[in-house]
C-alpha cells in the first residue's frame, strides 16, 4: 500500500525537479478520474450487495474523494512550481473518428482546470466526511456514496476535458447525478418531481450547448479547446453573427446548469435532495460549470460583445431578483438557493464585463462560504429532526413539523455554538465584510462592472450586495438568536433536553470551510489596496485567460480606475465593507426584538411581500405558458398521431390483409356456378389480352 | 384484313361467324343453367363450334385441321362418358342434378 | 349459288338450334335441338369440303356421344324435367355479358389484325390431295404417319375414361 503514494510522491518530485517553469507534466492525471469512478462503482456494487453495511461505504466514499484530492494537490504543487504558459493535454484514448470530426478523450491541465479540480475535490472530501455523519441513519448509504462518488468523476470530467464534447460529457454526467441525488429519497413523489423539473430545464439549456458545438465545429474543423482558443481572432469575426449566436447558444447552456434566468426554476425544488448535495453539487462544484465554460470559452466571448453584455445584464438581473426572493423566504434551504442563484449571478457578471479571473475567484469564495453554510444548515436540520424524534420516542412532546422551516427553529445559539460560530463566519464572508473571503472577491466584481463601463450594472451589483447582507442575516436570526420556537413557544427547556450540537465527524469539515472562508480571499488582494502579494490569482490565471484579454485589448476595452460614481477602488472597498456591516447590524437590530411565528401559527404574507414569497409567480408563469400547451401537445400527438394515425396504420393493414383474405375465400366458395363463371371471366381476360 | 382472311371467301367468313356465335350461345348456357346435364351439352356445342373452326381453316392450312377435329371428337367422347358417370355418382347422393346444390368443392 | 344458299340455311340451322337447345326446359328437348345442330354443322363441314369429318360428326358425336346423354337422362328419370332451372335475372344479365363478351373478343380476332399464319397455298394442295387420294385417306395417312404418336395417347385416353367411368359410377357396397 505504501507503494501506491509513494510512487505519486517521488513522481512529483522527480517532476518538479526535471521541468523548468515553463511547461507542465501531470503526474498521473488518470487517477484523479479513477478514484472516484471505482468508489462509484464499489459503492453501486455495494447497494445490492449489503443492505445494513456503514462501514465499508464510509471508507470507500470518502477515501476515493480524499486519494484524488491527494493527487490533484500533488499535480497543483506541480503547476504553482512550473506555472506554464500553455496548457498540457494527456491523450487517453480516441473516441469519435468519423470523416473530418476526431474528438478523443484528452484532458487538459492547465491552472485553471487544476484549480477547479482542486475545489471540487477539497469541498468535496469535505462534504463526503460530513455526509457520514448526516446520512448515518438512512437505509440508502451505500447508494448516496455511490451516486455522490460518480458525480464528482463526471464533475472532474467537465472540468479536465480538454474538447467540447469530452466537457459535454461531464456535463450531462453532472445533469445525471443531479437528478439521482435531487431524488434520492424517490419514494415521495414530490422528490422524484424535482428531480426531473432539474433534469428537463437543465436539457433545454442543453440544445443551446449542442447548436453551439455544431457551430463550432463548422467553423474550425475541430472541437478541441486550445486550436479553438488559438485560431478564434482571425477566424471569426469581431462582434459578428456566427460568433454572437455561438456564445449566446452557449450562455444558454450556463443558463440552464447554473441556473440564471430564465432557467433557474429548478434550483429552488432541487433542495428536496438531501443537504450535503444540495452543498456540493448546488452551491460548490455543478452549479459553477457554467462559469467554468464562459471561462474556458473566453476569447469566443471577448470576440462578442453583444453576448457579453447579454452575459452580464442576465447576471446582474439574475442576482438582484434572487435576492429579493431570498429575503421572504421562510425555508432555510431555500434561502441559500436563492442566495446560490443570487451569488452565480455575480459570478456571470464578472465573466461577462470580461473579468475572468474575478469570477472564478468568486467561484472559489463561493465555494467555501455556501458549502459551509448548507453543512451548517444541514446540521441544523438535522439537529431538530433529532430533537423531535428523541421526544417522541421519549413520549414527550410529540410534535413533529417541517425541520427546515426557519420559524420551527430559533435560539439554537445556545445549543449548537460551533455551528453558530461557523455559519456567522460564513455570513460575513457571503455579506462581503472585510477581511473574509467574500470580500475580495464579490468587491472585485463590483468594481470591474463600473470599471468596464457598466454603471447600471454596478449599482444593481451594489444593491444586491446589500440585499445579500439582508437575507443572510435575517437567516441567522431567525435560526440562531431569539426565543427558541423548536417545541413551541416557552419550549426551551424541551429544546434543551432533546436538541444537541452536530458531532465531529459534522462539525469538522465546518471548521475547515470557516478558515477557508477567512483566508481564501487573500490570494487575490487588489493592488488598490495597501496590503501585500496583491493580485496573486490575477497574475497567475494570465495565461489560460490571455488570448480573450488581448482581443478586448485589441479592441480598446480597458478597464478604467475609477468608479462610475467618482472615487477610486480603495474607497468604495472601504464604502462597500461599511454599508454590509451596517446592513447586518440593522438587520439585527429590527429583527431581533420581532416575535416570529412557530410555522404552524405562520400567517400568509400580503402585498409586495407575498409576490416575493410566491417567488414573483414565475413557475406559474411557465406552468401556463409552456408546460400546459407542451402537455397538450403531446397529448394530443398520443392520442391523434400515436393511437390514432400510427395504430390505425398498423391495425388497418391488418384488417385490409383481412378484407382481402375474405374476398379471396368467397372465390373459393364451394360452389360449381362460381367456378365456371371465374373460369369464363378468366378466359375473356386471356382472349382479351392475348387474343 | 389478314392475309389468311383474305385467302377465304364469304362462306367461310360465315362458318367462321357461326362457329363464334354457337361458342357464346354455349358459354350463354353454361352460365344460365343449373341442370347439370344441360350444361354439358352446351359444352359439347362449344367444341362443336370449335370443330366448325377447325374445319373452316383446314381449308387454308391444309389437312391438320381436320385431324385435330378428329381428335376433338375423340376427346369429347371420353369427356362426356366420364362426367356423366360423374354426375350419376352424385345424382345418387343428392338426387337431384341441380348444380347450385352442390357447394363442397372446397379446400 | 345453290350451295351457298344451302351452306347459309345450314349455318342458320346450327345457330337456331342452338339457341333452342340453351332455352329448352325439358332435358330430351334440348338433346334433340343439339343433335339438329350436329346434323346442320355435318352440313355445313359437307359444303367445306370435310367429307370425312362430316361422316364421323354425324355417326360419333350425334350417334353415340348424344345417345349416352339420353342413356343418361333416362336412366336418373330427368325426363319430365319441369322446374324452373333458368338463372334468376341478375344471374341472367351476367351470363349474358359474358356471352356477348366472348362474341365481341371472337369478332374482334376475326376482323383485327392477327398475326398472319404461315402456309397459304396448303389449302389448294389440300384439295388436290383429297381429290386423287380421296378423303379418307387424305386424313388417314398424316393421322398415321405425323400423328401417330398423338393416336395412341388418345386411345390410351379412352382406356382411361372406360376404367374411370365405370369406376365412378359403380354403386358402392353399402
Amino acid at each position: 500500500m505504501s507503494g501506491v503514494l509513494g510512487v505519486p510522491a517521488v513522481g512529483a518530485v522527480a517532476a518538479l525537479q526535471e521541468h523548468a517553469a515553463g511547461s507542465f507534466e501531470p503526474v498521473l492525471p488518470a487517477l484523479i478520474l479513477l478514484f472516484p469512478l471505482l468508489g462509484a462503482i464499489l459503492n453501486g456494487v455495494g447497494a445490492f450487495l449489503w443492505r445494513d453495511e456503514k462501514r465499508l461505504p464510509s471508507l470507500i466514499g470518502p477515501g476515493a474523494l480524499l486519494a484524488s484530492f491527494a493527487v490533484v494537490l500533488v499535480n497543483f504543487a506541480g503547476v504553482l512550481e512550473a506555472a506554464p504558459h500553455e496548457a498540457t493535454v494527456v491523450h487517453l484514448w480516441t473516441w469519435i473518428e468519423s470523416g473530418a470530426l476526431r474528438v478523443g478523450v484528452d484532458l487538459q491541465f492547465d491552472q485553471l482546470s487544476l484549480l477547479m479540480c482542486l475545489i471540487v475535490t477539497g469541498v468535496g472530501s469535505l462534504i463526503h466526511v460530513y455526509s457520514v455523519g448526516y446520512m448515518r441513519e438512512d437505509p440508502g448509504y451505500s447508494r448516496y456514496f455511490a451516486y455522490l462518488n460518480l458525480f464528482v468523476f463526471f464533475m472532474l470530467i467537465l472540468v479536465l476535458g480538454a474538447s467540447f464534447p469530452i466537457m459535454f460529457v461531464g456535463w450531462e454526467g453532472v445533469g445525471l447525478c443531479s437528478y439521482l441525488l435531487i431524488g434520492f429519497w424517490y419514494e415521495n413523489r414530490e422528490y422524484a418531481s424535482a428531480g426531473k423539473k432539474a433534469f428537463i430545464v437543465n436539457r433545454i439549456g442543453d440544445v443551446g450547448f449542442l447548436i453551439a458545438m455544431l457551430l463550432l465545429f463548422t467553423s474550425f474543423g475541430t472541437l478541441d479547446f486550445i486550436p479553438i482558443v488559438e485560431g478564434a481572432p482571425e477566424s471569426l469575426e469581431y462582434g459578428g453573427l456566427l460568433v454572437t449566436g455561438i456564445t449566446l447558444l452557449l450562455f444558454l447552456g450556463c443558463t440552464g446548469k447554473s441556473a440564471q434566468i430564465p432557467l433557474f426554476t429548478w434550483l429552488p425544488d432541487a433542495m428536496a435532495g438531501p443537504t450535503p448535495v444540495s452543498a456540493l453539487i448546488h452551491a460548490a462544484t455543478m452549479v459553477t460549470a457554467g462559469v467554468y465554460l464562459i471561462a474556458r470559452a473566453g476569447v469566443l466571448f471577448a470576440l462578442a460583445p453583444v453576448s457579453q453584455g447579454v452575459v452580464a445584464a442576465v447576471g446582474a438581473g439574475t442576482a438582484l431578483f434572487a435576492a429579493t426572493i431570498a429575503i421572504q423566504q421562510y425555508d432555510i434551504k431555500k434561502v441559500l438557493a436563492y442566495s446560490t442563484i443570487s451569488q452565480l449571478g455575480y459570478m456571470f457578471l464578472a465573466v461577462g464585463v470580461g473579468a475572468f479571473t474575478a469570477g472564478v475567484f468568486h467561484l472559489m469564495t463561493h465555494a467555501f462560504f455556501k458549502a459551509l453554510l448548507f453543512l451548517g444548515a444541514g446540521a441544523v436540520i438535522h439537529a431538530v429532526h433529532h430533537a423531535w424524534d428523541q421526544a417522541a420516542h421519549g413520549g414527550g412532546h410529540a410534535r413533529h413539523g417541517d425541520p427546515n422551516d426557519m420559524r420551527n427553529h430559533g435560539g439554537l445559539k445556545a445549543f449548537m455554538p460551533r455551528t453558530w460560530a461557523f455559519m456567522w463566519v460564513a455570513t460575513l464572508a457571503i455579506a462581503g465584510v472585510f477581511p473574509f473571503a467574500g470580500f475580495f472577491s464579490k468587491d472585485e466584481i463590483i468594481w470591474d462592472a463600473g470599471a468596464y463601463g457598466y454603471p447600471i450594472l454596478w449599482g444593481v451589483a451594489i444593491a444586491t450586495a446589500v440585499l445579500t447582507a439582508v437575507y443572510m442575516t435575517r437567516l441567522m436570526v431567525m435560526t440562531f438568536h431569539g426565543e427558541s420556537r423548536t417545541f413551541g413557544h416557552g419550549g426551551e427547556a424541551e429544546t434543551r433536553t432533546h436538541l444537541h450540537e452536530a458531532p465531529a465527524v459534522m462539525w469538522v469539515p465546518l471548521a475547515i470551510l470557516a478558515a477557508l472562508s477567512v483566508v481564501g480571499g487573500w490570494v487575490n488582494i487588489p493592488e488598490a489596496l495597501p496590503l501585500p502579494r496583491f493580485e496573486w490569482l490575477h497574475h497567475w490565471l494570465e495565461p489560460v485567460f490571455e488570448p480573450a484579454l488581448a482581443v478586448a485589448a485589441a479592441h480598446g476595452i480597458e478597464p478604467a480606475h475609477v468608479a462610475p460614481a467618482g472615487g477610486g477602488e480603495a474607497l468604495w472597498a472601504g464604502v462597500s465593507t461599511l454599508a454590509a456591516l451596517a446592513a447586518v447590524l440593522l438587520t439585527v437590530r429590527a429583527l431581533g426584538a420581532r416575535r416570529v411565528p412557530t410555522a404552524a401559527e405562520a400567517v400568509a404574507p400580503t402585498g409586495f411581500a407575498r409576490v416575493l414569497h410566491d417567488k414573483w409567480y414565475v413557475d406559474e408563469l411557465y406552468d401556463r405558458l409552456i408546460v400546459r400547451p407542451s402537455v397538450a401537445l403531446w397529448r394530443g400527438c398520443w392520442r391523434v398521431v400515436d393511437a390514432g394515425i400510427i395504430d390505425g396504420t398498423v391495425n388497418g393493414a391488418g384488417h385490409v390483409a383481412r378484407l382481402f383474405g375474405w374476398i379471396g375465400g368467397q372465390l373459393q366458395s364451394g360452389r360449381v356456378t362460381t367456378y365456371l363463371l371465374v373460369f369464363m371471366l378468366g378466359a375473356i381476360l386471356v382472349l382479351g389480352v392475348i387474343g | 384484313m389478314s392475309p389468311t382472311l383474305a385467302a377465304l371467301g364469304t362462306t367461310d367468313l360465315i362458318a367462321l361467324l357461326t362457329s363464334a356465335t354457337l361458342f357464346s350461345i354455349g358459354i350463354m348456357g353454361v352460365l344460365l343453367r343449373r341442370n347439370a346435364i344441360i350444361v354439358f351439352m352446351c359444352v359439347e356445342l362449344m367444341l362443336t363450334a370449335v370443330n366448325i373452326t377447325l374445319v373452316t381453316f383446314s381449308r387454308v392450312h391444309g389437312v391438320e385441321g381436320q385431324v385435330l377435329v378428329f381428335f376433338v371428337m375423340a376427346v369429347a367422347a371420353a369427356e362426356a362418358a366420364v362426367g356423366l358417370a360423374i354426375i350419376i355418382a352424385i345424382f345418387r347422393h343428392y338426387q337431384v342434378v341441380d348444380l347450385d346444390r352442390f357447394r363442397v368443392l372446397r379446400w | 349459288m345453290i350451295t351457298d344458299f344451302l351452306f347459309y340455311l345450314f349455318a342458320g340451322g346450327a345457330t337456331l338450334g342452338g339457341l333452342l337447345m340453351v332455352t329448352r326446359r325439358n332435358p330430351v328437348s334440348a338433346v334433340m335441338f343439339l343433335i339438329a345442330t350436329l346434323f346442320c354443322a355435318s352440313g355445313m363441314f359437307v359444303l367445306l369440303g370435310a367429307h370425312y369429318v362430316a361422316a364421323i360428326n354425324v355417326i360419333l358425336y350425334a350417334g353415340a356421344i348424344m345417345v349416352l346423354f339420353l342413356f343418361v337422362i333416362m336412366l336418373l328419370n330427368l325426363g319430365h324435367a319441369d322446374w324452373r332451372d333458368l338463372r334468376t335475372p341478375f344471374g341472367g344479365l351476367v351470363g349474358g355479358a359474358v356471352a356477348v363478351a366472348f362474341l365481341g373478343l371472337l369478332a374482334r380476332d376475326l376482323i383485327g389484325d392477327v398475326a398472319p399464319l404461315a402456309g397459304s397455298g396448303r389449302g389448294a394442295v389440300m384439295s388436290v390431295t383429297a381429290v386423287e387420294q380421296g378423303p379418307i385417306e387424305a386424313i388417314a395417312r398424316p393421322l398415321f404417319q405425323e400423328y401417330v404418336v398423338v393416336l395412341e395417347a388418345t386411345g390410351l385416353l379412352l382406356l382411361v375414361a372406360i376404367v374411370g367411368t365405370i369406376f365412378l359410377a359403380r354403386r358402392r357396397s353399402a
